[in-house]
C-alpha cells in the first residue's frame, strides 16, 4: 500500500519535471518547484513512517520548511521586485526538447538498474526516477537563457538529488543535509544579490545578452 | 587542530564588520599568518605521532592532507601581503566601495576557511558542503568589480560549477549507499577513514557509477578539459589575489578531493578503471589547454589556461601511479603559479590593462619584470626550478609505464612552452610606458615563493621527501 503511494508520488515528480521542462512563464515555473517540494516532503514523510527511520522525519521537515516555504517566499518577492511575474520566456522547439528529455528518462532507468538490484530500500523502484529528475533539470537548465529559470532548474536538479538520497538510502547523514540545506539557501540569496547587478549591467534577465565569450 | 579552522572563520566574521577600516588589509594578513601558524604546528604533530582523528572522528589528517592544508595556509598567508598594497591601488585606480573592501576582505579569509574545512574534513558530505561553500565565496569574489565581464564570469563559474557539483553529489550519494550495505546506516557510513578500511568489500559496480559522477563533478572545478570553461574567464575578471588563490590553491582542493575518491574506488575495483579515467581527462586537458595558450591576448586569461594544463597534467599523474611527482607538482605548481599572479597583477596595473599587447618594459621595474621572467621559465618547467623535477619525473615514470602518453605530453608541453616564453619575453624587454602606482607594491611573496620553488628543484629535504613517500604510499 505505502510502496504503491510512493510509487504515484514519484510519478507526480516526474510528470512536474517534464511540467517544468516546457513552462513558459516564470511565475507558474516557481509554483511548479513549490509543488515539487511539497510532494517530494510527502514521499518523505511517508517512507520516514512506513520504515520508521525517525531521522527522516527531520529532513522531511526541513524539506517543508526550506522547499515550500523559504525558498518559493524570496524567489516570488525576486521576481515580484524585477516585475518579471509575467514574462514568457521564448522556448525554441518544446516538442523536441520533450523528446529529449524521454530519452533521458529511458537512459536513466537503465542506469538505474544495477543500483536498484542492490538497494534493499522499499523505495527502490523510484531510484531510476529520481536520476531522470536530475538529469531533466540538467536538460533544463541548458534549454533556458533566462537567469531566473537556470536557478530553478538548478534548485530543482537538488530536489532531485535530494529525492536521489531518500530513496537509495533513506537519506543522508543528518549533518551533511543540513550543511547542503544551508549551501543551498546561501546560494540563492547571493543569487538574488546577482539577479539586481545583471539587471543593472544588462538591462535584461536574459543570459542571450552576454556576450559569448571565446574560448 | 580548531586554531587552523578557527582563525579564518573569526577573521571572516570580523572583517565582514570592518573590513574597509585602514587596517584591514593588516588585520587579514593577521589572521592568515597565525593560520599558518598554527598549520605548521598541526603538520610537526602529524609529523611525530603520525595521523590523527578527532572530534567524534568527523576530521582526519593525514601525511597526505597535512601537507596541503600547510601549503594553503602558507600561500593564503604571502597572498595576503600582495594583496595589501594591491587592493590599496585599486581603490585608487578602480575606485572600489568600503563595501566591496568589506566584502573582499571578509570572503577572502571565509574561502580560506572552506578550503582547509574541505582538506581536514573525515565526512565526505562535508567535504562537498565546503567545496560548494568555496565555490560561493569566490563568486562574489569573481564578482567583485560589478563589470558586464565580471558578472558574466561569475554567472558562468557558479552555474558550471553549481551543477558539477551537484554531480559530485549524487556520485557521494552512491558511495553513502554502496557503504551503508557494509558499514551499516548512520554517521559513519561517509567517514573516510571508516570506508578506506572497508574498501575492499564495497560494491564495485556502484563505485564505479559514483566514481564517474566524482571526477565529473570535482573534476568541473578541478578546470579539466571540457569542463573547463568558466576557470579562464573567472580567472581573468576577479581581483588578482583570486586569481592567484583560485590557481594555487582551490584547484589542488578540487584535486584532493578527486584522490580522495580514487582512494577508495580504486581499492573496491580490481581493474584500473578510475587510473585510466584520470589518465584521459588528464591528457586531454594538458593538450588542449596547450593549444589554447596560442589564442590568449589576456594575460591572465592565458595564465588561466597553463593553470589548467598543469592542472591536467597532475590528474594524469596520480593516473599513472606518479604520486611522488603528483604530490611535487602540486607544490611547486601552486606557489609559481601565485608569484606568477602576483608580478601579472602589479604589471596590470603598471600598464592599466591586461593585454598582452599593450604591456612592454616590464623590466623597468625590475621586481615585477624579473618575477614575471622567472616565473614564466620556472612553470614552463625549465632547469633548476621545482617545476622541471616534478614534470621530469612524471615523464620519467610515464615512459615506463604508459611509453605511448609521453610524446603526446611532450608535444603539448613544448607548444605551452612556445606560446608562453613569447608573450613573456615581449612583455618584460622593451620601451615602458607603465605609470608609477600609488602605493609601491610587495615585492616579498614573488620572491619567497620563487625562492622555495627553486630550492625545491636543486634540492628537496630529506624530512620532506619522507613526507612526500608515506603520502604517495597512501594514494597508493
Amino acid at each position: 500500500m505505502a510502496g504503491q503511494f510512493i510509487n504515484l508520488l514519484a510519478s507526480i515528480l516526474l510528470l512536474l519535471a517534464f511540467a517544468m521542462l516546457s513552462q513558459r512563464r516564470i511565475k507558474l515555473l516557481v509554483s511548479l518547484f513549490m509543488i515539487q517540494g511539497l510532494t517530494l516532503f510527502t514521499n518523505t514523510i511517508v517512507i520516514a513512517s512506513t520504515t520508521g527511520q525517525a531521522h527522516l522525519y527531520y529532513s522531511a521537515l526541513l524539506t517543508l520548511s526550506l522547499k515550500v516555504v523559504i525558498l518559493p517566499w524570496i524567489l516570488f518577492r525576486m521576481i515580484r521586485q524585477l516585475n518579471v511575474e509575467w514574462d514568457v520566456e521564448t522556448l525554441i522547439n518544446i516538442p523536441s526538447t520533450m523528446l529529449a528529455g524521454i530519452a533521458i528518462v529511458i537512459v536513466s532507468f537503465n542506469l538505474a538498474l544495477p543500483i536498484s538490484h542492490l538497494a534493499g530500500t522499499i523505495t527502490r523502484g523510484t531510484i531510476g526516477i529520481a536520476m531522470a529528475c536530475v538529469l531533466l533539470s540538467l536538460l533544463m537548465m541548458i534549454t533556458r537563457s533566462k537567469a531566473i529559470s537556470q536557478v530553478i532548474g538548478f534548485l530543482s536538479m537538488e530536489n532531485g538529488l535530494f529525492f536521489a538520497a531518500t530513496s537509495t538510502t533513506y537519506g543522508m547523514p543528518m549533518v551533511v543535509e543540513l550543511g547542503v540545506a544551508l549551501d543551498v539557501l546561501v546560494g540563492v540569496l547571493i543569487l538574488g544579490v546577482f539577479f539586481f547587478q545583471i539587471r543593472e549591467k544588462f538591462e535584461s534577465l536574459d543570459l542571450k545578452h552576454l556576450e559569448k565569450k571565446e574560448e | 587542530m580548531l586554531a587552523v579552522l578557527g582563525f579564518p572563520l573569526l577573521g571572516g566574521a570580523f572583517l565582514a564588520k570592518w573590513g574597509n577600516r585602514r587596517w584591514a588589509p593588516e588585520f587579514n594578513s593577521a589572521a592568515s599568518l597565525l593560520t599558518l601558524v598554527s598549520a605548521i604546528l598541526l603538520a610537526l604533530r602529524v609529523l611525530l605521532h603520525g595521523p590523527m582523528i578527532v572530534f567524534h572522528e568527523q576530521f582526519f589528517i593525514d601525511s597526505f592532507n597535512v601537507f596541503l592544508v600547510v601549503l594553503t595556509a602558507f600561500v593564503a598567508f604571502t597572498t595576503t601581503i600582495f594583496s595589501r598594497p594591491y587592493m590599496r591601488n585599486e581603490q585608487v585606480l578602480s575606485g572600489l566601495t568600503n563595501y566591496q573592501l568589506r566584502l573582499y576582505h571578509s570572503m577572502y579569509q571565509i574561502f580560506c576557511f572552506t578550503m582547509l574545512l574541505a582538506l581536514t574534513t573525515n565526512n565526505l558530505g562535508i567535504l562537498w558542503v565546503a567545496m560548494e561553500g568555496a565555490t560561493l565565496a569566490t563568486v562574489l569574489l569573481v564578482s567583485l568589480y560589478r563589470t558586464r565581464e565580471s558578472l558574466e564570469a561569475a554567472w558562468k563559474y557558479f552555474i558550471l560549477c553549481g551543477v558539477g557539483i551537484a554531480q559530485a553529489l549524487f556520485g557521494t550519494i552512491l558511495i553513502y549507499f554502496a557503504a551503508e550495505k557494509v558499514l551499516g546506516a548512520g554517521g559513519t557510513a561517509l567517514l573516510w577513514t571508516h570506508l578506506n578500511a572497508a574498501k575492499g568489500s564495497l560494491e564495485p559496480t556502484v563505485l564505479s557509477i559514483a566514481f564517474v559522477f566524482l571526477l565529473v563533478g570535482y573534476g568541473t572545478k578541478v578546470g579539466l578539459v571540457p569542463l573547463h570553461s568558466w576557470l579562464p574567464d573567472a580567472h581573468a575578471e576577479g581581483p588578482t589575489p583570486v586569481s592567484a588563490v583560485l590557481s594555487g590553491l582551490l584547484l589542488n582542493v578540487a584535486l584532493y578531493a578527486v584522490v580522495r575518491g580514487k582512494i577508495l574506488v580504486s581499492g573496491a575495483l580490481e581493474t584500473r578503471f578510475a587510473d585510466n579515467l584520470m589518465i584521459a581527462f588528464g591528457l586531454l586537458s594538458v593538450l588542449t589547454a596547450a593549444f589554447l595558450l596560442w589564442k590568449q591576448k589576456d594575460i591572465k586569461r592565458l595564465f588561466g589556461y597553463s593553470s589548467i594544463e598543469h592542472m591536467g597534467l597532475m590528474t594524469f599523474a596520480f593516473g599513472i601511479g606518479a604520486n611522488f611527482a603528483g604530490l611535487l607538482h602540486m607544490t611547486v605548481h601552486s606557489l609559481t603559479k601565485s608569484a606568477i599572479f602576483f608580478a601579472v597583477g602589479h604589471a596590470a596595473q603598471h600598464s592599466g590593462t591586461k593585454s598582452m599587447d599593450k604591456i612592454t618594459g616590464l623590466i623597468k621595474s625590475p621586481a615585477v619584470g624579473w618575477g614575471l621572467m622567472l616565473g614564466g621559465l620556472a612553470i614552463l618547467g625549465m632547469p633548476p626550478f621545482g617545476v622541471f623535477t616534478s614534470e621530469f619525473l612524471i615523464l620519467t615514470h610515464a615512459m615506463q609505464s604508459h611509453p605511448w602518453a609521453t610524446p603526446i605530453l611532450l608535444v603539448a608541453l613544448g607548444v605551452a612552452f612556445a606560446a608562453i616564453f613569447g608573450r613573456v619575453q615581449s612583455m618584460v624587454w622593451g620601451e615602458s610606458k607603465g605609470m608609477a602606482l600609488p602605493h609601491a607594491p610587495a615585492y616579498l611573496p614573488i620572491m619567497i615563493h620563487l625562492a622555495i620553488v627553486l630550492v625545491l628543484g636543486l634540492y628537496i629535504p630529506r624530512h620532506l621527501a619522507q613526507w612526500y613517500n608515506d603520502a604517495a604510499r597512501l594514494i597508493g
